[in-house]
């Protein structure tokens, strides 16, 4: 995409505060699991990797952003509403009757393509969006994002080994592995012991980058696949509830919402 | 007219394989599941056919995302996979996501009621129409020929959002080999009767013609009503054509009393107060691993042509201000 170099990492903390904002306004989202994915789609929407028409969401040229961790991606909000997908005014309604903005985004809110509160189906939709656009010789991408812990929805596996039968060089799949899903560490309940490896093993190539070096991902992000018909994954490795003091990294983190009055010292440090 | 029956999968994919020589946007997905037709489209058109292999969630996602990007989409497999295997995939990138997004894509059960005779309780399907037909924005179509199946690709084909198709695994007789089955209108009037009108659905509809005959050759002249379309039919139309009746029968090849055509009818014609008593055929009891002829299992889970009209002199007895031929009742 055209336009000016953003800041990055500026832009990062300014939709972190932002998704801190909504949650203090709206505490029935979840705040942990969209601060993790805080610098995936700040990589992705603003680091010159997707292609997208905020006026026409829908644009054939688009490429597909699957956002399979649904309620984890409240950070989206911001970044939706500053893109011009839709107005600013609109955060300040998150959950409230009238509002397309819920405590899980739905396929109502302009950018948003899938169904995804329920875990475990954007990879297999957007697999077959990828083939789709194979067989139609369309060049535009499909970016999926999920959780680790979504991971242990078999349905994914299914969708894992169709795409590199497929050869779908046209799929990217980036993993939020902030290694804890609701009622702990994903690696107590059931372990996916190195992601990269059983992906790899599965036909994929795979990277693992520090999901909180939001200029490491946009380079991933951006860099050609070595291993052409291959589908590409990212590891990001993630804190949930980065930046959040006893929130982060807290096994029940998930479930779990900081102090109002945590959260308003948070933001008045940022201003 | 003598049409050669064959079976309703092959009829269709007639039809789909045809359509696809004209129609770039179809697509075929299935399941790791055949038929001999299924074999010329993937030889015809190996661009627009992908085996998902035996994995019916992602046959359902693949099919979403296929039709979220513009693929009318054909996506085939054993009736019971096809819907309970992979239901919340239907439910959430089907019936939900097609709420916001055209998607246009055909789901083709194969194995309705009894028709997987020998393979038992895990491929025979006796709970789909319950739960297909309680998903918004779903139509559901159950034929009971191969004729009825090929009429309604059209109706698939040109009508947006999700459908399930309900086919017999046997090769089943021609009913429709004069007159064609009207899809718009969902239903069939086979033949008007008194006093008693038989409403069936899929196979169950020979039985009910037989039976009919039965009577007929001893005094007695039912309706008999083939209901296809179980979501869109044409109410007002249905509400004239079973107003001068006293009682219905609804023979349906799934559980009885569980949500299927039974309840559809109860709930149809308390809906409309229309005063009509009701006997329900439907399978009996819960699963069975007896084996036998698929008359003999109907038999035994109450949906035979024996068990039927036992039943029905019994409903008739009970039914006041009812005089049925006492040969009949004989």
């Amino acid at each position: 995409m055209a336009g000016p170099t953003i800041d990055l990492v500026e832009k990062a903390k300014w939709v972190w505060r932002e998704t801190l904002a909504i949650h203090r306004r709206a505490p029935e989202t979840r705040l942990a699991s969209s601060l993790s994915s805080v610098e995936i789609f700040v990589a992705l929407y603003y680091g010159k990797v997707l292609k997208f028409y905020p006026s026409m969401p829908l644009d054939q040229r688009r490429d597909r952003c699957i956002i399979s961790k649904g309620h984890g991606s409240i950070c989206m909000y911001p970044i939706l509403a500053d893109l011009g997908f839709f107005s600013l005014e609109e955060l300040q309604r998150v959950c409230k009757r009238g509002s397309f903005l819920g405590g899980i985004p739905d396929p109502v809110i302009p950018g948003y393509e899938t169904v995804n509160g329920s875990l475990g189906h954007g990879l297999g939709v957007a697999t077959g969006m990828a083939l789709a656009l194979k067989r139609k010789k369309q060049d535009s991408k499909v970016f999926v994002i999920t959780g680790d812990g979504e991971l242990h929805e078999g349905a994914n596996w299914e969708a894992i080994m169709f795409a590199s039968q497929h050869n779908l060089d046209n799929l990217v799949l980036v993993v939020d592995e902030n290694s804890i899903s609701m009622l702990g560490h994903t690696d107590e309940i059931v372990s996916h012991g190195s992601l990269s490896s059983r992906l790899s093993a599965f036909g994929w190539e795979c990277a693992e980058v520090d999901g909180h070096d939001v200029y490491a991902l946009q380079t991933l992000l951006k860099s050609k696949v070595t291993n052409l018909g291959k589908p590409k994954a990212i590891i990001a490795r993630t804190r949930k509830g980065r930046g959040i003091p006893g929130l982060e990294n807290a096994p029940l983190s998930h479930v779990m919402n900081p102090q109002t009055e945590l959260i308003d010292r948070l933001l008045e440090d940022l201003r | 007219m003598i049409v050669k029956p064959v079976a309703m999968r092959d009829a269709l994919l007639e039809r789909v394989w045809s359509q696809m020589a004209d129609d770039q946007t179809i697509f075929f997905v299935t399941a790791d599941f055949g038929s001999p037709v299924l074999d010329k489209i993937r030889v015809d058109y190996p661009n627009r056919f992908v085996n998902v292999g035996i994995a019916e969630q992602n046959l359902i996602n693949i099919s979403a995302g296929l039709a979220l990007e513009g693929y009318t989409v054909f996506a085939y497999a054993i009736a019971p996979f096809i819907t309970m295997r992979c239901y919340e995939q239907i439910r959430v990138s089907l019936a939900l996501l097609s709420e916001v997004r055209r998607m246009n894509v055909t789901l083709i059960g194969v194995g309705a009621g009894y028709s997987y005779v020998v393979s038992g309780p895990t491929h025979q399907c006796y709970e789909d129409l319950t739960l297909m037909r309680c998903l918004p924005n779903f139509k559901v179509f159950s034929p009971a020929d191969h004729i009825t199946a090929a009429e309604l690709f059209d109706t698939c084909l040109n009508t947006a959002g999700p459908k399930y198709l309900r086919l017999d695994a046997q090769v089943l007789p021609v009913i429709y080999s004069d007159t064609l089955p009207s899809v718009s209108v969902g239903f069939h009037v086979h033949q008007t009767g008194e006093t008693l009108c038989f409403i069936a659905t899929g196979y169950m509809l020979h039985t009910a013609l037989d039976i009919a005959n039965r009577f007929a050759s001893k005094g007695l002249f039912v309706g008999v009503i083939d209901l296809f379309d179980l979501v869109s039919f044409d109410t007002n139309h249905l509400a004239s054509v079973i107003k001068p009746y006293s009682a219905l029968v609804s023979l349906e090849e799934g559980f009885r009393g569980r949500g299927g055509l039974d309840s559809l009818l109860f709930e149809f014609i308390a809906r409309r107060s229309l005063p009509l008593q009701m006997l329900n055929i439907g399978v009996e009891g819960g699963y069975s691993f007896e084996l036998g002829t698929r008359t003999e299992l109907h038999e035994a889970a109450g949906i035979g042509p024996n068990a039927i009209m036992q039943g029905v002199k019994n409903f008739l007895k009970s039914i006041q201000g009812i005089h049925p031929p006492s040969s009949l009742l004989a």
